[in-house]
């Protein structure tokens, strides 16, 4: 789960790394109050789900009343369109007005899990504020990755090799180590899937502060995390995918006019790379899990059709445990219910597959049969065409 | 042969008197495995059907000599369940819970490199040994007996379809083995790969992967310099898009990371035979393997 900037900022205070001094308004006298009893200059973030804001117009410096008025107005309501949030962009409904700082050195750090080695990674690097992915891709030697093991926890070893490695001043060293230290703590406790700083300054006057902060939490352990929880932004839902989330369908809209709904992520998946395969764009992924019943496909169905690029629909279900038979009930009860307004594919294989497909055809609706997967993909295509 | 589990495992369930435990556990017992035990604290003493339940692992291992385990707890207790088998001593442990968090599971895999236990999963189908043995919750009717082919994959349902077009071209399995669609999991590929390469029976393998992680490039450079046998691969998620996890908390591309061109591009300069079409797996298989 992706919480915004000041949210991060709020779990960064508690862990006491310094962060500035700010607030958030989400109307335009609001921003300007903050602004007032700051002091100028300041900045004014837009707090979306999403990096590169600076760069899409949704970060201004303001050394002037007039200036913090405008780029209120300017952010506040605007579509940002960023290179992470696609091209319809997202609605800034809430602003973050920073102090500003004067920066002397601007630091790269953050903290994820390696999922090959099993370990908690710090990576750092001196070449803060810009794109970290650019920094990696080209000069690879200005990066610092130290590797923590879970069990044994940071140790003041793992402080001193980013620290030595980051060629920090020594009279930053003490500062800097239990800034660091504070964050693994974050990371662990919060059960983070990423803790990034970009950029970490150093000021004029040998501060160390977080100029940004980007907070992941990791969804399987939100159980733990009531507060998180509570941060959770409806704005930044995809509306669809929210409603899917409530019946516990996973699903995730895509471009294209074929929709799919599928029994496992895998197959899923497998599932939208052959309708590609036969010359058509999958509208979405939607698995709806192991145990699918009658209540699931129809709200499937349901979810699918929200979305008006949609032309036909594969169901493509491989009948393990859940048998075809009930599979087959389900969707001819599904479709009854709906009134389906575009061509539907199924595809069954597995138990009870006779039965189900005897069921399908009697049902009267318009359900097109496919003997294998390579003959449903080809024939939604064609549908679609 | 087979690999890891065969007509000898004795298993015991953990979580065996909820719904999902009691449910798989009837269908693992009516495939023909030898469930000896059950756990759930506090229910010691009772019975889930005819098989004896104990409150811990280390009672129900001291009492019926359980040398396997699949957990079917919920998410929050996996990682104490996992831990106790371990130290229980059991040697093979299947973990089918999904949605164990990743910090959990950082520590759970820590904890194993220094002790004996094998953990497959979590979030996984589990694992079978056609006609001997099924510790998981995949269909035991679509599996073939008797070889020649080891499956191993990081997907469920995308599995049962694999090894179901393996057994309608004729193709029987050695064992099928599904290590689990989290980023953070116990046996991986190259586990499987290697047991494979040592079983005398198994003469071919399919290897079924997706986005997110190394793994598969990791097996495919080990295949390449130690692999016997011929091996065909599949991966998903070719039209998955960059930065979103697609169902398994592992099937995430991210930073350019993970992608299926990468993984398809490894394995082929690794000379496993990769299948382009899903629908054509199990024709391929038996062009490569016959």
């Amino acid at each position: 789960m992706k919480i915004h900037e000041y949210q991060a900022k709020e779990l960064f205070r508690k862990y006491k790394v310094p962060t500035p001094e700010g607030g958030v308004s989400n109307t335009l006298p609001g921003i300007e109050q903050v602004a007032a009893n700051l002091g100028l200059p300041v900045a004014v973030k837009a707090q979306i789900h999403a990096g590169g804001r600076g760069k899409g117009g949704g970060v201004k410096i303001a050394k002037t009343s007039q200036e913090v008025a405008q780029a209120a107005k300017a952010i506040l309501g605007m579509t940002l369109v960023t290179k992470q949030t696609g091209p319809e962009g997202r609605v800034v409904q809430t602003v973050l007005v920073e102090k500003g700082l004067a920066i002397k050195k601007e630091l790269y750090l953050s903290i994820i899990p390696d999922r090959s080695t099993a370990t908690i990674t710090i990576v750092a690097s001196q070449d803060g504020g810009m794109d970290i992915e650019e920094v990696a891709e080209k000069t690879p030697e200005r990066i610092i990755k130290v590797p923590v093991n879970p069990v044994t926890g940071i140790q003041g070893y793992h402080l001193r090799r980013v620290m030595f490695g980051l060629e920090l001043d020594k009279v930053l060293m003490k500062e800097f180590g239990a800034i660091l230290k504070n964050l693994y703590n974050l990371f662990v406790d919060y059960d983070c899937s990423m803790v990034e700083i970009n950029p970490l300054i150093v000021t004029e006057d040998n501060a160390i502060i977080a100029l940004d902060a980007k907070v992941d939490i990791d969804s399987n352990a939100l159980y733990r995390h009531p507060d998180v929880l509570a941060m959770h932004d409806p704005n930044e839902d995809d509306a669809a995918e929210a409603e899917a989330a409530k019946y516990n369908l996973n699903y995730i809209n895509l471009d294209g006019n074929v929709g799919n709904m599928v029994n496992g992520a895998g197959l899923a998946m497998a599932t939208m790379d052959i309708i590609k395969q036969a010359g058509a764009e999958p509208a979405n992924f939607l698995d709806v899990g192991g145990g699918a019943n009658a209540e699931m496909v129809e709200n499937g169905f349901r979810i699918i059709l929200s979305d008006k690029k949609v032309k036909g629909i594969l169901i493509n279900i491989f009948g393990g445990i859940l048998r075809c038979d009930v599979l087959a009930q389900g969707v001819v009860q599904a479709a009854k219910k709906i009134n389906l307004s575009v061509p539907v594919v199924v595809r069954m294989e597995g138990t009870n597959v006779e039965e189900g497909r005897r069921i399908l055809a009697e049902s009267g609706l318009k359900l097109i049969n496919a003997t294998d997967l390579a003959d449903a993909a080809g024939k939604v295509a064609e549908l679609v065409a | 042969m087979s690999i890891l589990v065969n007509s000898q495992t004795r298993v015991l369930v953990q979580g065996i008197t909820g719904k999902e435990g009691q449910f798989h556990t009837q269908q693992c017992i009516a495939y023909g495995t030898n469930v000896v035990a059950g756990v759930t604290p506090g229910k010691g003493g009772q019975k889930m059907d005819s098989v004896p339940v104990f409150n811990t692992v280390q009672d129900a291992r001291d009492k019926t000599g359980a040398n396997a385990s699949m957990i079917l707890v919920p998410p929050p207790f996996a990682a104490d369940a996992i831990l106790e088998a371990i130290d229980a001593g059991i040697e093979l442990i299947v973990c089918i819970t999904e949605g164990v968090p990743v910090m959990d599971m950082l520590k759970v895999k820590n904890y194993l490199a220094m002790k004996k236990s094998t953990l497959i999963g979590p979030n996984c189908p589990g694992i079978i040994t056609p006609g001997e043995c099924k510790i998981g919750i995949m269909p035991g009717a679509i599996h073939k007996p008797g070889g020649p082919v080891g499956v191993v994959s990081r997907s469920g349902t995308l599995t049962y379809e694999v090894v179901h077009q393996l057994t309608q071209v004729g193709l029987g399995q050695t064992t099928c083995v599904g290590i689990g669609g989290d980023p953070v999991n116990g046996t991986g590929f190259l586990d499987c790969l290697e047991a494979f390469n040592a079983d005398p029976d198994t003469r071919a393998v399919v290897m079924v992967g997706e986005i997110g992680g190394n793994a598969e490039e990791v097996a495919s450079a080990w295949i390449k310099a130690n692999m016997k046998k011929p091996v065909v691969g599949f991966i998903a998620g070719l039209t998955a898009p960059p930065g979103r996890r697609m169902g398994h908390a592992g099937a995430i591309v991210s930073g350019g990371q993970g992608t299926a061109e990468a993984k398809i591009k490894a394995m082929r300069e690794s000379g496993i035979h990769v299948c382009e079409n899903l629908g054509s797996l199990g024709k391929l298989c038996k062009e490569v393997f016959s």
